[in-house]
């Protein structure tokens, strides 16, 4: 290192340690005042809150503090005084009313109505979207087409036990997979394919037969869907004729349904929402414009 | 000089390391060979390969050397010991883009989360970790050692302790990055944040470390300077500090000693504790401690000004190790943690906020009477910069630990903001200062290539961390004000996906401000790599016409 003209070495002002490693030399200027003061006033104001609050662990237990806080305490005070006020707006009778009494109260309606927005924001809406428009394989909540019924009742029912859920109430009925199975063959799928698509207007497969199609539809699928394909809440088979295609309605998508068929699963509520917030949620879903 | 010749021998310390080196490649080997899992599989025979490798290389050095080894002092000044340091310099340099390039990465992920690709090892939870690892411990870590092994060598006036411990140091460290890093890609964790390697790559890091603490002590012990500098108070707390948090952190169980999982020793909140025991004195002593020592050395050196106030740094350097290690739980208000473990959290990470302002006062106060220097030297900019940053990040830190502050604030992205006020702002620039001072020291060259392209790297990254930061804050807060807030009924207002909604934009404009910072780095690298390269840029050239000359801040070797 350059010694000979040593930078670091002061030349004036106050007075260093006299040592120097590497050229660096160190004054040894008294504590910032402010700094110094800075420091006691956060170690006055820690003993003082170490006196206020729960500080200090001891042999069993701990020092508890003369306020007497608690953090389990706030918080069950806090939840308390929330389910009070919630009574106190009727929160009592969303749960012992029916969802057609809901309906009918105004008052009830706006509870249940904001209840059900805050409980599908949190806990639908990951798979129906915020605004509940859906996406492939999750059903749009706003239109009318219903895949397990649309009254407000029927809603409550879907929420509370789910579909294909393993809850012992849960609506069953799978759509089967006829090619995977072996029951009907690759040119079956795309005839009875494009004939189901041929019911809303929309082009099949290239070269399929409607009228094989028309026959294997009525020998496979009319049992569940209708014969006129109009579909069955009872057994969540969906309309076929309509706009509504919940997997798609490319040809490939249609075919891709029929070979492997659809399980797609709705989870029960029941035991994870209360019977309230259920109810709320019901209303709340078919009052977004497609309820029955 | 008498060239009698002296036979020559392998050194304990070469038959010794050789030894352990071929007995470590032929477990590792054999434990390759009947493995549970297939990263495990990978990562034993890159053990082993890098074992054997290893061997190779002291063989090849032993042909090479000469009989005698290398001599304590030549011409009765010290004979430092730089090849260590300068892997470890390019290491970081590496490190430090690689890190900042998946934080870009992820950053974008974040906003758009499409840029997944849907594949596994590019998904978020794999690269997140890669990220933080990358920048703590790669470029972090690797700045830590080789500024360490270059400050404890010039403050001590003596040749840094061990022949090939050094060495096993720097590149057993990046080993470890190696290995935890591949592991991320290929699922490997311990789920465990800041501490995701798992229980072989820990054991691994406890060699490496062991080894560090004992050539620092060893080179503290040889030392020809009566007392021992500042700074090296700083790197010993550090080395010292993250030696214990290490081992206490990571102890745990392995399934199999045949496989990668293992489960930590402790369960349920004591684990949480520890691990934010862990977690927040890596902030202490790593981010925090280490980089201090760097400053104390590379500021006062840069500035060629005397160190402000020594009480200061005795005062400030004591009350920071005391306060620091009780500060953890503040990462862990209103959870199941009991309250006065909470309170003790809190209160300590308040009383420390003078203690980490000291560093702050002692950097900058250094520069009274050299305050010009600003405006000619951007590397000294980027010194006191990084100050301003670390004074901020070092209040917002007790400020955030308050529990009526932190209600708000904590799961929010103003916890990412703060971070990173204190890793762009503090640690990288700070490191950047150093690596800008230490490179045409460590390659004997006159300056740096360009110190224009340096003020370039200093406006592209500052721009990219006030982006950062303040979209992080906007962000976190706004976040934090969306969760608490309730309607006219007593419900939510929004929905928890509501607010992820209402952070896109800021998200954008974050990924955005991370590339600034990223360009900025690639500018850096570019500049040392021609600094070695022993070239002079144009605008340069009056300082650097003779290179030949007497090196103006080159180290005496």
């Amino acid at each position: 290192m350059s010694d000979a003209a040593n930078p670091g070495t002061p030349t004036a002002g106050p007075e260093t340690t006299g040592h120097e490693w590497d050229g660096i030399a160190e004054y040894n200027n008294p504590l910032p005042r402010w700094w110094l003061y800075g420091l006691y006033a956060t170690i006055v104001w820690a003993f003082g809150y170490w006196i206020a609050y729960p500080a200090w662990p001891l042999v069993s237990g701990y020092t508890g503090g003369l306020l007497g806080y608690s953090q389990r305490a706030t918080v069950l005070h806090e939840v308390a005084a929330v389910r009070r006020e919630r009574d106190a707006r009727g929160q009592a009778q969303l749960a012992s009313a029916s969802v057609g009494e809901i309906r009918a109260d105004p008052a009830l309606l706006r509870l249940a109505l904001a209840t059900g927005k805050a409980a599908f924001g949190d806990n639908c809406a990951a798979c129906h979207g915020t605004s509940a428009t859906g996406r492939t394989g999750y059903p749009n909540l706003q239109d009318d087409e219903w895949l397990w019924g649309g009254s407000p009742e029927a809603i409550e029912r879907t929420i509370r036990y789910g579909a294909r859920s393993g809850h012992g109430e849960a609506h069953v009925g799978d759509m089967p997979a006829f090619g995977r199975d072996g029951v009907l063959t690759r040119g079956e799928i795309e005839a009875v394919a494009s004939y189901v698509l041929s019911l809303s207007g929309k082009p099949g497969v290239a070269g399929a037969k409607l009228d094989t199609g028309a026959e294997i539809f009525a020998g496979n699928c009319a049992a569940c869907h209708g014969a006129s394909a109009k579909g069955n809440p009872e057994m969540g088979a969906p309309n076929l004729s309509d706009a509504v295609w919940l997997y798609g309605s490319a040809p490939e998508q249609v075919v891709a349904t029929v070979t492997n068929g659809r399980k797609g699963v709705m989870p029960a509520w029941e035991g994870r929402l209360d019977a309230a917030t259920i109810k709320a949620l019901a209303v709340y879903v078919h009052s977004l414009g497609g309820g029955r | 000089m008498v060239p009698a010749p002296v036979p020559k021998h392998l050194t304990e310390g070469e038959a010794g390391l050789g030894l352990a080196l071929l007995v470590g490649a032929l477990l590792c080997g054999l434990a390759s060979a009947r493995v549970v899992d297939r990263p495990f599989a990978i990562h034993m025979s890159l053990f082993a390969l890098a074992g054997l490798a290893g061997l190779a290389v002291i063989l090849k050095r032993y042909e090479g050397r000469p009989a005698l080894a290398p001599a304590q002092e030549i011409d009765g000044k010290p004979n430092y010991n730089l090849g260590p340091i300068k892997v470890a310099c390019v290491a970081a340099m590496i490190w430090g883009i690689a890190g900042f390039l998946v934080g870009c990465i992820i950053a974008f992920q974040l906003w758009a989360p499409a840029l997944n690709l849907g594949l596994e090892y590019t998904s978020f939870g794999r690269l997140r970790p890669l990220h933080t690892s990358a920048v703590i411990f790669a470029f972090g870590g690797n700045v830590l050692i080789g500024t360490s092994l270059y400050v404890v060598q010039r403050t001590c006036r003596a040749r840094l302790a061990g022949d090939l411990a050094p060495w096993f140091v720097v590149l057993g460290y990046n080993l470890f990055i190696v290995i935890a890093g591949t592991g991320y890609l290929m699922g490997v964790t311990q789920s465990k944040e800041y501490a995701e390697p798992e229980w072989y790559a820990d054991l691994w890091l406890t060699i490496v470390w062991g080894t560090y603490l004992v050539v620092f002590l060893a080179t503290l012990w040889k030392r020809k300077e009566p007392h021992i500098f500042v700074a090296n108070w700083f790197y010993l707390a550090f080395i010292v500090t993250i030696a214990m948090l290490h081992v206490v952190n990571n102890l745990a169980l392995p399934v199999t000693v045949f496989g990668s999982k293992s489960y930590p020793i402790f369960s349920g909140v004591q684990d949480a504790l520890v691990q934010w025991w862990y977690g927040h004195n890596a902030v202490g002593f790593f981010l925090t401690a280490g980089f201090l020592a760097i400053m104390y050395y590379f500021v006062p050196k840069r500035a060629e000004r005397p160190i402000y106030s020594y009480r200061l740094s005795i005062i400030h350097f004591w009350t920071l190790i005391f306060m620091y290690i009780w500060a953890g739980p503040h990462h862990l208000h209103y959870t199941a943690l009991p309250d006065w473990a909470q309170t003790l959290g809190m209160t300590f990470s308040i009383m420390l906020w003078m203690p980490s302002w000291g560093g702050m006062i002692n950097g900058l106060m250094t520069l009274s009477g050299a305050w010009d220097k600003l405006r000619t030297d951007p590397v000294l900019r980027f010194m006191v910069v990084s100050l301003a940053f670390y004074g901020m990040a070092t209040f917002e830190g007790p400020m955030m630990s308050i529990k009526a502050v932190n209600a708000l604030s904590h799961y929010t992205d103003w916890t990412i903001g703060h971070v990173h006020s204190g890793a762009l702002g503090w640690v990288a620039y700070i490191s950047f200062g150093a690596l800008y001072c230490l490179v045409p020291w460590l390659w004997n060259r006159r300056d740096l290539y360009s110190l224009k392209l340096v003020e370039w790297h200093f406006w592209i990254s500052t721009l990219g961390i006030v982006l950062y930061i303040s979209s992080m804050w906007v962000a976190g807060i706004m976040q934090g004000l969306m969760w608490r807030a309730y309607n006219a009924l007593g419900f939510l207002e929004y929905s928890f996906v509501e607010t992820v909604e209402a952070m896109q934009p800021y998200y954008l404009v974050r990924a955005l401000g991370g590339v600034l910072f990223l360009i900025g780095a690639l500018i850096m690298a570019y500049n040392l790599a021609m600094t070695i390269a022993g070239r002079t840029s144009a605008a340069n050239a009056p300082l650097g016409d003779t290179l030949s000359g007497p090196a103006g801040l080159a180290p005496a070797e």
